[in-house]
């Protein structure tokens, strides 16, 4: 039996290779996801551990906010007698202190190089010794002096800088110029992804970033023998407070936490995976029911010479799993190539992140196997079942039916119910508030996955109607051929339907992030505009890098600014947990609309030192009202007493500022290296030509920053959503295509099944054209069936989500432009799926088809 | 009571033993008024080693009759035994085990499965039952069928008439107690048609294979030992080996 499996799966090539491509995507997407967010892992894992190579400890500064790379701009380092008192242990074998910071590089165009959020590494390193020293040289030689620089490779490519040239850096203040020294790279890493590296020797670092007379790491190694605890215990008593000591191993662990957005990439990835293996279910599922079908005759056979209901069963499930275990390695292989894609996908975003080699670990081979696997099996087990229940006596009849199975009569309540159940679930995931956000989830994915299903077995009884409404352009546009192409749409409406949709839940799942888009875009957009009212937006030539303040202060110079408000950003930590907190100067209320609760304009110029505004509901669930005190920490520790001074209303959509705002005079004083998120300037006559090029001039000598008209602003601000939709639409294109698989399928087995009575409609007159309009007509007709059932669904999962986040501000906006090239893109898709099938319909010979058994 | 119009002619072979039997079968499709009646009572016995024929016009019944006989399809009364086992209560899977051991079918349209090769397909009962046949019995019978030239052909390369042939190899490589045949010629030129039969009535002698074909060739009604004549769901005649011109002149007594 598994011989008669086997050759049946290399009798139809062409229909076994269209079912495992459905399963071959779907598994490709979970092994490419698996293998890009593994390889970018192994990158950071293998960046933080040659960063701290022989050694054993690590000394930093303390910071009481753990927070990425930027822990030492934030800090300000320690004092460097540390290493005196380090060095003198008598278990320290070699200790080396040294600074790092961020730097950005001034690019070819006169901007800084864009690193779409990636830290723009600084570090000193020794030029004289290398044994701490992660990077090694591609060219020229370390730099030595307080003219010259060492960059990495990457961004030297991307650049085109050599060794020799002279190149602008910006650490703190204005721009400086250094000579390229040499080029250097991370030991094994093959891409930082889109941070780049300055490396400068210890003393013009140490002057750069304000640190003379301070490390912010010191990498100690042991004497032998000496266990890495052993020494990080005798290291920690001779530290001062502001320091502290973590094995190598801790401190690697440590930042690896850090990368823990590499996690949610990864997920993010893998639903969409899990959406292509769930179209792909339906398509073998589909492709399978046809084919068992067709067979009957072969089915009844095998039972008249003794083939038992279980052997059936087991020689379809066999053709199953071999197409899945074909389908699925294959998929793991193509998994690579999709890695590829997903990253160049994700890069035309702006996520560029370190890599290693390739990494495929195990994993990655057992979850797409087995997830390609059990999904095909799970898919052939109704179509399996089906096939037992072909009677012997099929082999000598003509036309026999299927008898109907055990539990038929459940069919029709069974099918509300599980639709029912889906809602029903969705609701609890959208509507309940006080489960956890995986139960939130859960209850969202499965309640989709119930509601797709229990349409599309409910859509059986939609097809007639719907092809009736939908069809109506083809039997206008095809004439006769599109009448029957209507005719032979409804003949049978469960496989219509089924084909439909697998398209149904690629087409909804775009709806769903179009329609959501579409509100989330019209609130950021309202907000933006109602938020910001300054004629000019200052910001870093990424729109969202905080940069050095020194503009802020060459723009106030200008005598017909008239107010100018630059925003400074940091992390700190107040009622227990870490909060953004922006520092603002006395003219930010004629930049920035502010809806005052408590205070007015005049408030923000009378913070001084001390004074804070809160947001409102912030408050008030800390029960903080004005004139009442808290607590700031820094992350240097510092503890910063603060009075409640005003209390603004936030609108629905992106804040203005962080969650607790105090002057910039005391942020400057306790952030040792403050940096402006965006500054807005106020200027006399508005935006004009003119008053652009004025201030365009004024800040010709910061390359770190970008000016833009207020509306420029409002639409560089707002890109990330239709940058976000693009990546959204990109994943589930997948999908989608996955879907017409289906389609193709459907036709050409169709075809095969109306061998003769298409050979009679050309035998009476049809002509090959009108032949291949037919099938085309009818696989636009189930195309559209698809995409009205999944725009139908793509609304109500939106609104539904909607009304969940009302109170977010997420309106629901019907994109109508987005729908009408849904439409359109469905009757191209349905046309190109219709080709093949199409083609082969015309091809039949008209004799040969008459006299087909 | 309805049997009382058979008109029995003292021209069968002697007699073995009963391998197939039916007792009062009917058949009715439908319920009520527009119920149809297929079969209306019919008895019959198939002796061992015996080939019958079982002929009539269309709509007389005899493929109802077959299909019950072959336990493909229930009557509505009656029992039928193969080989002393009454049939019409097994079970799905005893139904199954049943044909693995004792009944063997050949088709009108062949039936066979096109991604096998010849062999393949004639050893399909074997493999499907697990059981493994001696490489001299599937020689003999590949030489008997004529095909041992042709062994690893599919039947897309294969005539309807060696189709056929492939198929009498199938029903017969497990030695069944009965092999049905379903109109074996009806899809196949009067030449090949001859050999076909010839091929049958070969194996029934060679092998004391007992058979029952359902026909209305005259020319395959020829070869049997006895013929069986359906009319609107009663047997009306009985007769034993005869002539082809004979078999036609019974027919014309039904006046079709």
């Amino acid at each position: 039996m598994i011989k008669v499996a086997l050759r049946g799966l290399l009798g139809r090539k062409l229909r076994t290779t269209l079912t495992a491509l459905a399963i071959v995507l779907g598994v490709a997407m979970v092994s490419g996801t698996y293998i890009l967010t593994d390889t970018i892992n192994k990158g950071f894992t293998t960046i933080f551990t040659q960063s701290y190579k022989n050694t054993s400890a690590v000394i930093t500064a303390r910071s009481t906010i753990s927070n990425s790379n930027s822990n030492a701009a934030l800090t300000g380092g320690f004092p460097a007698s540390v290493l005196t008192k380090v060095r003198a242990l008598p278990d320290v074998g070699a200790a080396e202190g040294s600074v790092n910071d961020t730097a950005k590089i001034v690019g070819r165009n006169g901007k800084t190089v864009v690193t779409h959020g990636a830290p723009a590494l600084a570090f000193s390193v020794d030029p004289h010794d290398q044994r701490f020293n992660p990077l090694t040289l591609v060219a020229g030689s370390w730099p030595t002096g307080s003219d010259e620089v060492a960059i990495d490779s990457a961004v030297a490519k991307k650049q085109r800088y050599k060794v020799g040239d002279t190149i602008g850096v910006i650490a703190r203040g204005p721009e400086h110029h250094y000579r390229v020294s040499g080029i250097a790279k991370f030991g094994s890493v093959a891409s930082i992804g889109s941070a780049t590296m300055t490396i400068f020797d210890l003393q013009t670092a140490q002057r750069l970033f304000n640190k003379e007379g301070k490390f912010d790491t010191i990498r100690v190694a042991s004497k032998n023998g000496v266990s890495d605890a052993k020494l990080a215990a005798e290291i920690s008593p001779v530290l001062p407070a502001i320091a502290q000591v973590r094995t190598t191993s801790a401190e690697v662990k440590q930042e690896t936490t850090n990368v823990g957005f590499v996690g949610f990439i990864q997920k993010f990835l893998l639903a969409f995976g899990g959406v292509a293996l769930f179209v792909g279910a339906f398509v073998i599922f589909n492709t399978l029911s046809i084919t068992v079908a067709q067979r009957m005759r072969e089915f009844a056979t095998l039972r008249t010479i003794g083939a038992s209901r279980r052997q059936v069963l087991r020689s379809v499930l066999i053709e199953g799993l071999i197409t899945a275990v074909i389908a699925a390695g294959l998929g793991l292989f193509v998994g690579f190539g999709l890695a590829v894609g997903l990253d160049r996908l994700m890069s035309s975003i702006g996520i560029s992140l370190p890599k290693s080699a390739t990494v495929f670990a195990t994993r990655t081979v057992v979850v797409s196997l087995a997830l390609g696997i059990v999904i095909t099996l799970l898919a052939s087990l109704r179509p399996a079942l089906r096939a037992t229940r072909v009677p012997p006596i099929a082999a000598v009849r003509e036309g026999a039916t299927l008898p109907p199975g055990r539990f038929a009569f459940l069919g029709a309540p069974l099918k509300a119910i599980i639709a029912a159940l889906g809602v029903a679930l969705l609701l609890y995931g959208f509507f309940v508030h006080h489960i956890s956000t995986a139960q939130h989830l859960v209850a969202m994915g499965v309640g989709a996955l119930l509601l797709f299903v229990g349409v599309a077995l409910i859509s059986a009884w939609l097809v007639r109607p719907l092809a009736a409404v939908l069809g109506w352009p083809a039997t206008k546009i095809g004439g006769s051929a599109g009448r029957l192409a209507r005719s032979n749409a409804i003949r049978n409406p469960g496989r219509t339907a089924s084909t439909a949709a697998a398209l149904m839940i690629g087409i909804a799942l775009v709806t769903f992030v179009a329609v959501l888009a579409a509100g989330i875009r019209s609130t950021v957009h309202d907000t933006l505009k109602e938020t910001f009212v300054g004629d000019y937006a200052v910001t870093s030539p990424d729109g969202f890098t905080p940069f050095a303040p020194a503009s802020e202060r060459a723009l106030a110079h200008l005598p017909s600014v008239t107010a100018v408000s630059g925003e400074r950003v940091g992390d700190g930590r107040a009622f227990g947990k870490v909060v953004q907190v922006s520092g603002v100067n006395g003219d930010v209320a004629k930049v920035i609309h502010i809806n005052w609760v408590q205070g007015s304009n005049s408030t923000p110029a009378a913070l001084g030192s001390s004074g804070a505004i809160l947001e409102k509901d912030y408050a008030a669930h800390r029960h903080m009202r004005v004139g009442q005190s808290f607590t700031l920490q820094t992350p240097t520790g510092r503890l910063l007493s603060l009075v409640l001074r005003g209390i603004y209303k936030a609108p629905k959509g992106p804040p203005a500022f962080g969650t607790v705002i105090i002057s910039q005079q005391a942020f400057d004083a306790v952030y040792p290296q403050p940096t402006n998120i965006f500054e807005f300037v106020n200027i006399r006559g508005g935006a004009t030509p003119a008053n652009t090029a004025a201030l365009k001039h004024a800040l010709a000598s910061f390359p770190d920053v970008k000016l833009q008209t207020e509306s420029q602003f409002r639409k560089n601000q707002s890109r990330f959503i239709d940058q976000l939709l693009m990546l959204l639409y990109v994943l589930l294109a997948l999908s989608i295509i996955i879907s017409l698989f289906g389609i193709v399928n459907t036709l050409v087995l169709t075809v095969f099944e109306r061998t003769r009575e298409i050979g009679m409609l050309r035998a009476v007159g049809m002509t090959r054209r009108q032949t291949r309009r037919m099938i085309r007509h009818e696989s636009v007709i189930t195309a559209l069936i698809g995409t009205a059932l999944g725009l139908v669904l793509g609304f109500f999962l939106a609104f539904l989500v909607t009304q969940a986040l009302k109170k977010d501000g997420i309106g629901f906006a019907v994109p109508t432009a987005s729908i009408v090239v849904f439409v359109i893109a469905a009757i191209i898709a349905g046309l190109l799926a219709a080709i093949l099938p199409a083609r082969r319909a015309a091809r039949l010979n008209v004799l040969e088809a008459l006299q087909y058994e | 009571m309805s049997e009382a119009f058979i008109e029995r002619e003292d021209a069968l072979p002697a007699a073995g033993t009963a391998v197939v039997s039916a007792a009062g079968v009917t058949r009715r499709y439908g319920e009520g008024d527009t119920a149809v009646e297929a079969l209306r009572g019919v008895s019959l016995e198939v002796q061992e080693g015996q080939l019958s024929a079982v002929m009539g016009p269309s709509g007389s019944g005899k493929s109802t009759l077959m299909h019950i006989l072959a336990g493909l399809d229930k009557p509505t009364e009656g029992g039928v035994k193969i080989g002393g086992t009454e049939i019409t209560r097994l079970s799905d899977s005893e139904l199954t085990k049943l044909r693995r051991k004792h009944i063997g079918f050949v088709f009108q349209f062949f039936n066979l499965l096109p991604m096998l090769t010849a062999e393949e397909n004639v050893l399909l009962p074997l493999s499907i039952a697990g059981e493994k046949a001696s490489t001299k019995w599937v020689n003999e019978l590949l030489d008997r069928i004529g095909l041992s030239d042709r062994r690893t052909h599919r039947p897309a390369e294969l005539s309807g008439g060696q189709q056929q042939r492939v198929a009498i190899g199938r029903a017969l490589v497990n030695r069944p107690t009965i092999v049905f045949a379903d109109e074996p010629t009806g899809n196949l030129d009067s030449k090949t048609s001859e050999e076909i039969l010839t091929l049958m009535r070969e194996s029934v002698d060679a092998y004391g294979q007992t058979m029952v074909m359902v026909t209305h060739d005259p020319l395959a009604a020829a070869i049997a030992d006895r013929i069986l004549f359906l009319d609107d769901g009663l047997i009306v005649k009985e007769l034993g080996h005869v002539e082809a011109h004979d078999v036609i002149t019974v027919m014309e007594e039904f006046g079709r």
